[in-house]
């Protein structure tokens, strides 16, 4: 049924229509709508058979689902940001039990500097923690993942994180189209708990691994990852024969038949990027781009075969390691290892800066001409940069630099280049 | 949500500011026969509502507005009292407006909220929407007495400005 709804509202209508058993959060922004959508539904007896446990932070909040799902519930929480961090040991126990768990991040950065607004520091901080990692472009494709992530999770029995960006996706109000019980049923069936805590037939879960076994357990975390890389397309491929649409997968190209320059992005920000190649190729030039819908496990076959025939790639990522440079790009570097493909970084949207049609183009624009520098920061006003770094070189005491960097804003207004 | 009834393509989202009372904050719609995949802020709209006029003399609300755009202001004032009579001399008949949408919540719905009001002078002075539909989209909002308070400021807003 079409709707025009926020994708929070969307989201939780979605979790509701999985039928989770146990549900337990811990309010941040900007994903507290998500789980007051749920527990909204708990209360008015729309879904059922269903517990809304509150608990004191973010680390209870997937501690209580760990323990719900290893007693054989369905489990579902959803978190942002500083709260994914807080919940990191947590994080990389569900992944290691073996634990069919679904969390939201809403995307959001991490401080300090502290800040509400989106990127994709949090999901990416906890890349290498063992869950799967799906990206959602649309609030349809975040609803629809949803639905696909616990019949993954369960297949495998391996927790998954559905992220989508923050306030772009969470707040935006947007047509969906929400499918019904009967379909999501036929879809999904009941949870079957490969482990479960069960009194009359009692075993432990979660036992310490000396050196003797440790790998072994390693090993097959990894292959439970390689199976996903199969189990992702097939999925994705059901859920089509059932709602009659695509979304999720592995990857998902855009115009790349004759492409000589290829831009490879998560989220939400492939539609504005898609808007961008459409008009660029309107003016000849050969252009597309690939969303990559899944980052763990990273689709390197996929990624190998979408882009292997291009001139160039530029990875467009809201995330960046300090010290190493672009995320994303380490992993598309990985898939494309053995080709002499110049592959080039943009880091954009970091804590919500806007990314506009107007500038991506300037940038692939320059990519096509391949002027585009191995990595560079969209929109960065390279002033406010160096004022701070002269600054700060002339005074032993020159003072946090977050707070002089917004100082010399307030003076000086948003500049670029 | 009145777009969407229409059979139309809808996006709207907000941009938050400092999480505060009485802060300014920006909000966005775009409408289109197609579906939006554009998430990239209105920077150029080819309409403006604005909701309280004190942000007249502290932003440049006006930034960016298409020549030939259309303006909504939420005021009881004339456009000399609030300063923009010579801007305002610069766009089409009809196109810029002012309505007292917060006296007309107060009438209607009885607290000072005229985003109702303001979506039925919207509605009235672009052309974009018809009152049917923003009377079902607030319904389908605020079911009972408070939509239909709502839908009446929404209705006294649009023949304002129909009327203007």
């Amino acid at each position: 049924m079409l709707k025009q709804i926020e994708g929070s509202e969307a989201v939780a209508e979605a979790v509701a229509l999985c039928r989770p058993e146990v549900v337990c959060a811990y309010p941040i922004t900007p994903q507290t709508h998500i789980v007051e959508g749920v527990g909204k539904r708990i209360k008015n007896g729309s879904l059922e058979n269903c517990e809304f446990i509150n608990v004191e932070s973010e680390f209870a909040a997937l501690s209580v689902a760990i323990g719900a799902s290893a007693a054989g519930a369905r489990s579902y929480t959803a978190t942002a940001s500083q709260g994914l961090l807080y919940m990191a040991e947590a994080v990389y126990n569900a992944a290691g039990l073996g634990l069919p768990i679904v969390m939201t991040i809403g995307n959001r950065a991490i401080g300090a500097p502290i800040n509400i607004w989106n990127d994709h520091t949090d999901s990416m901080s906890m890349r290498d923690s063992g869950w799967i990692q799906l990206f959602a472009e649309t609030n349809q494709e975040a609803l629809d993942l949803h639905i696909q992530a616990f019949r993954l999770a369960e297949e495998l029995s391996c927790p998954v994180m559905v992220c989508m960006d923050g306030f772009i996706l969470t707040h935006a109000y947007e047509r969906i189209d929400m499918p019904t019980q009967e379909e999501v049923d036929a879809f999904l069936p009941p949870y079957e708990p490969i482990q479960v805590l069960d009194p009359d037939e009692p075993y432990s879960i979660g036992a310490m691994v000396g050196p003797e076994a440790f790998t072994e357990v390693r090993y097959l975390a990894n292959d439970k990852q390689l199976q996903a890389l199969r189990l992702i397309p097939e999925i994705s491929n059901v859920f089509k024969d059932v709602f009659g649409r695509n979304s999720g997968g592995l990857v998902q190209p855009y115009r790349l038949d004759d492409a000589e320059t290829v831009v490879v992005a998560l989220g939400s920000v492939n539609g504005t990027i898609k808007e961008v190649v459409d008009a660029m190729r309107k003016d000849g030039e050969k252009i597309g781009s690939l969303g990559i819908s899944s980052f763990r496990p990273f689709p390197q076959e996929a990624v190998y075969d979408a882009i292997n025939h291009t001139k160039r790639i530029v990875v467009l990522e809201k995330s960046m390691a300090p010290g190493m440079g672009g995320i994303v790009d380490s992993n598309v570097r990985m898939s494309l290892s053995g080709l002499s493909t110049p592959v080039h970084t943009i880091i954009a949207g970091l804590g919500g800066r806007p990314i506009t049609m107007a500038s991506l183009r300037e940038v692939f624009e320059i990519a096509g001409e391949d002027r585009l520098p191995r990595i560079q920061f969209l929109d960065i006003d390279h002033a406010a940069v160096e004022h701070e770094i002269v600054r700060a070189r002339h005074t032993r005491r020159s003072g946090p630099t977050a707070e002089s960097i917004l100082r010399h804003k307030a003076v000086n207004p948003a500049q670029k280049g | 949500m009145a777009a969407f009834l229409e059979g139309k393509h809808a996006q709207a989202f907000p941009s938050f500011g400092s999480e505060r009372m009485g802060a300014p904050v920006i909000s966005f719609c775009r409408l289109d026969d197609k579906e939006i995949r554009l998430r990239e802020p209105i920077n150029e709209p080819d309409a403006l509502i604005i909701q309280d006029t004190t942000l007249l003399h502290s932003v440049d609300v006006f930034h960016g507005l298409k020549p030939g755009g259309f303006i909504l202001i939420n005021s009881k004032r004339s456009f000399d009292e609030l300063g923009i009579a010579e801007f305002v001399a610069t766009f089409p008949d009809r196109h810029v407006c002012v309505v007292g949408a917060t006296e007309l919540a107060l009438k209607h719905v009885k607290r000072p909220l005229p985003n109702a009001a303001l979506l039925g002078g919207f509605a009235a002075i672009s052309g974009q929407l018809n009152m049917d539909s923003v009377s079902k989209a607030i319904m389908g909002k605020f079911p009972g007495p408070i939509g239909e308070a709502n839908i009446a400021a929404a209705q006294e807003a649009f023949d304002i400005v129909k009327s203007a």
